[in-house]
């Protein structure tokens, strides 16, 4: 199978590991990655903050470079969320011709869940023997269903979970909070910065209140968050992208 | 705190809504910010017990959107199918156009019976028309009856939440406020005791008004009943001994059947505090023997917001205020720092409308996690809402020139990857070799209570042209 990657812009440049780690990880399972030069972005900073007009060139440049591939991984649930939701229209109003761009987009936990399916990943053989809190983030969570949210009355299930599961050593935290909004929100995290970094706060205390020493996410930004509120106050907890998790390969076996 | 009436829908006498500031404010003393934060989500985690015990939970809250959009597409039928009802039934039907004509409308029934004691039960509505300081400067004097809305009052202060508007206080400062003004014994913070003295307070009210204002949950068009559900029974104390009762209700709040009552009273009390339903749930049909009863049907900016493509499904609302309790920032930053009547993500929608440069701050007031979207028992999309009226902001100019700036930059970066990676490889030097105070200040307020990314020698784009290129 052939997919592009998209690897956001702040991760590809301040977390590149991350994206380094989902590469090789798609790689390891059979999947045939590309990664198209070209857009870096696909606007949902600006488009967030009330600049969606904006944002629309942002956009089109993203569906023009990743419009062409059969299936788009995206690193980012918040990312993902804002193309399936925006990229028909941005491709539409400029004339790019990618129809369907949107629905052929999905985030990285949710095509290794469904389309590459839980035995391959399990033979990854991935170990990470570490007490992990599961922060799936919140457009992952309500905006793509990667999981059912704490407010639906369904039969619970969790797909990243799953996911985490065929690792071998991982065990759960289980906050008191299952899935409350870490604060980050993008330009929220400026503009409201004591809300933002109160509600980080918390988020930090939960998990490590039920004894969580790593917080293990879909999305980076929510990490990028959590881990400069963790560092400025001194708490220890690491952070890691699911990717990462699954690239974890126990010691002396070849990657 | 904001003086009673001071938050009105209708005027904005004072500087725009500062979110963050009052925020900020709130959590300064955070001991009083974590108690709040608890103690309203205890009710987000009751509702969620409640919710789960209705295996058909997820049908009821798609059938309640489905009539409400219904209704509100048939608003002006359904109106009019109430007040032939209503009327038949012996009750007085008005129409309000805005809250002064609703608060004018109220005086002229008080003024022509003679009437100067008024009690009030939980009317979120006449909060939003500013009703208490209008009638009072009118020598009429109003008691809200309501436990939670007399403590309020008694503080010269705005309910901080729609169902709970005292959830801001603790016990102490509730035995303080009935110590002034009601002569408890100081220090008393026990609630039965507390409860017992305002009832004896109140009861002396209740005899002695002249008339009854109650809000209304629902207004049923095919029998013209009103629906008002408390959970202290003060509504129907007051209805059934003063001589006159006045009930006032947005136009909203209209549904086609009684039928479709078992779907809303279902989600409403469960939505709201976790509790089966209401204490008390009256249907009131027409007035007592001897009693004069009448309906002021309220439009105040309802019917622009009906008007609006991206915006009228909000007029859904029931009121529960589960979308407060689940919100993590209305638990942090607490219901008065949104300055308006309805605070919270449903406040945060309704309110733009009726004064955008006042209010523009509070569809920011949000990380748009969807919590509030999930939890409405009327499905109104919250988010996407909030979303929506950011993008009207800016359409409308009001904003700091320094953000517009700043998101023009940050999109034209953002869509030239050639520029993007240059910023990028000067951004990654900085943060590596600058000292960390001056990275830290230049970093902004992300800066004051976070670390900043370490930045890698190389970009994962380079670091794929190195290692992997030549496979695409």
């Amino acid at each position: 199978m052939k997919i592009a990657l998209f690897v956001p812009c702040y991760i590809d440049q301040f977390y590149p590991h991350v994206a380094v780690a989902a590469l090789r990880v798609l790689e390891r399972l059979g999947v045939d990655v590309a990664i198209p030069a070209g857009a870096v972005c696909c606007g949902q900073p600006p488009s967030n903050a009330g600049f969606a007009r904006e944002s629309m060139p942002v956009m089109a440049r993203f569906v023009e470079t990743f419009g062409p591939y059969e299936r788009v991984v995206v690193l980012s649930g918040s990312c993902a969320a804002h193309i399936r939701a925006h990229a028909d229209d941005a491709g539409s109003s400029s004339g790019i011709h990618c129809a369907g761009t949107a629905s052929r987009t999905v985030e990285f936990c949710a095509f290794l869940h469904d389309e590459v399916g839980l035995p391959a990943v399990a033979s990854l053989g991935a170990s990470f023997p570490r007490r992990v809190g599961l922060h799936v983030g919140c457009h992952a969570l309500r905006g793509l269903g990667l999981a059912r949210p704490s407010e639906i009355q369904a039969p619970p299930f969790n797909k990243v979970r799953a996911l985490l599961q065929t690792v071998r050593g991982l065990e759960f935290a289980e906050p008191a909070r299952a899935d409350e909004c870490c604060g980050f929100g993008g330009t929220f995290a400026v503009a409201e910065p004591d809300v933002s970094a109160k509600m980080g706060r918390d988020r930090l205390r939960d998990y490590g209140s039920h004894q969580a020493s790593v917080i293990v996410s879909t999305d980076v930004s929510c990490l990028m968050h959590l881990d400069g509120l963790a560092r400025r106050d001194g708490v220890a907890m690491s952070m890691r992208h699911v990717a990462e998790v699954l690239a974890s390969v126990p010691p002396g076996t070849a990657p | 705190m904001t003086p009673r009436g001071a938050a009105l829908h209708v005027v904005s006498p004072s500087a725009p809504v500062d979110h963050a500031a009052a925020a900020a404010a709130f959590i300064a003393d955070e001991v009083r910010a974590d108690w709040h934060d608890d103690s309203v989500w205890s009710v987000r985690e009751k509702r969620d017990r409640a919710a789960a015990a209705i295996p058909e939970w997820e049908r009821l809250r798609e059938l309640a959107s489905r009539i409400k959009e219904h209704a509100l597409s048939h608003l002006d039928e359904y109106l009019e199918q109430f007040e032939r009802q209503a009327t038949s039934n012996g009750m007085e039907v008005h129409w309000a156009r805005d809250a002064g004509e609703h608060n004018a409308i109220v005086h002229r029934i008080l003024a022509g019976a003679g009437a100067v004691r008024l009690v009030k039960s939980k009317s979120m509505l006449t909060e939003e028309c500013g009703l208490n300081p209008y009638l009072e400067s009118r020598g009429i004097d109003v008691v809200d009856s309501d436990l939670g809305e007399r403590i309020v009052q008694l503080r010269g202060e705005s309910p901080s939440h729609i169902v709970m508007p005292a959830i801001h206080l603790r016990k102490a400062e509730i035995g303080e406020t009935f110590h002034e003004h009601l002569g408890t014994p100081a220090g008393l913070t026990d609630p039965t005791a507390l409860a017992g003295a305002a009832r004896g307070h109140l009861r002396a009210r209740f005899l002695t008004a002249q008339a009854a204002l109650t809000g209304v949950n629902f207004a049923v068009a095919e029998n013209g009943c009103l629906v008002v559900c408390t959970n202290e029974g003060n509504a129907d104390l007051g209805t059934a001994l003063a001589p006159i009762h006045i009930a006032s209700l947005g136009i909203e709040k209209v549904i086609p059947r009684s039928a479709d009552l078992g779907v809303f009273l279902r989600l409403l009390a469960r939505s709201a505090t976790g509790q089966p339903v209401t204490a008390y749930s009256s249907h009131i049909h027409a007035a007592r023997a001897g009693q004069a009863l009448h309906v002021i049907l309220v439009d105040n900016g309802r019917s622009r917001q009906l008007g609006r493509s991206g915006f009228w499904r909000s007029l859904k609302c029931i009121r529960c205020g589960a979308c407060m309790n689940s919100c993590p920032i209305y638990r942090r930053s607490g219901g008065h720092s949104y300055g308006s009547t309805v605070p919270g993500p449903i406040g945060a929608v309704l309110t733009p409308g009726l004064d955008l440069g006042h209010y523009a701050a509070l569809p920011f007031a949000s990380t748009l996690c969807g919590s509030c979207t999930a939890v409405c028992p009327v499905k109104i999309d919250l988010d996407a809402q909030l979303l929506l009226w950011r993008q009207r902001v800016t359409e409308a100019g009001h904003v700091p020139a320094a953000k517009v700036a700043a998101m023009r930059a940050s999109a034209k970066l953002l869509g030239h990857p050639g520029l993007f990676r240059v910023a990028g490889a000067a951004a990654r030097l900085a943060l590596r070799f600058l000292p960390r105070r001056l990275s830290r200040m230049l970093s902004g307020s992300w800066g004051r209570d976070r670390e900043l990314p370490e930045a890698p020698a190389q970009s994962f784009r380079a670091w794929y042209q190195a290692n992997r290129a030549e496979r695409s």
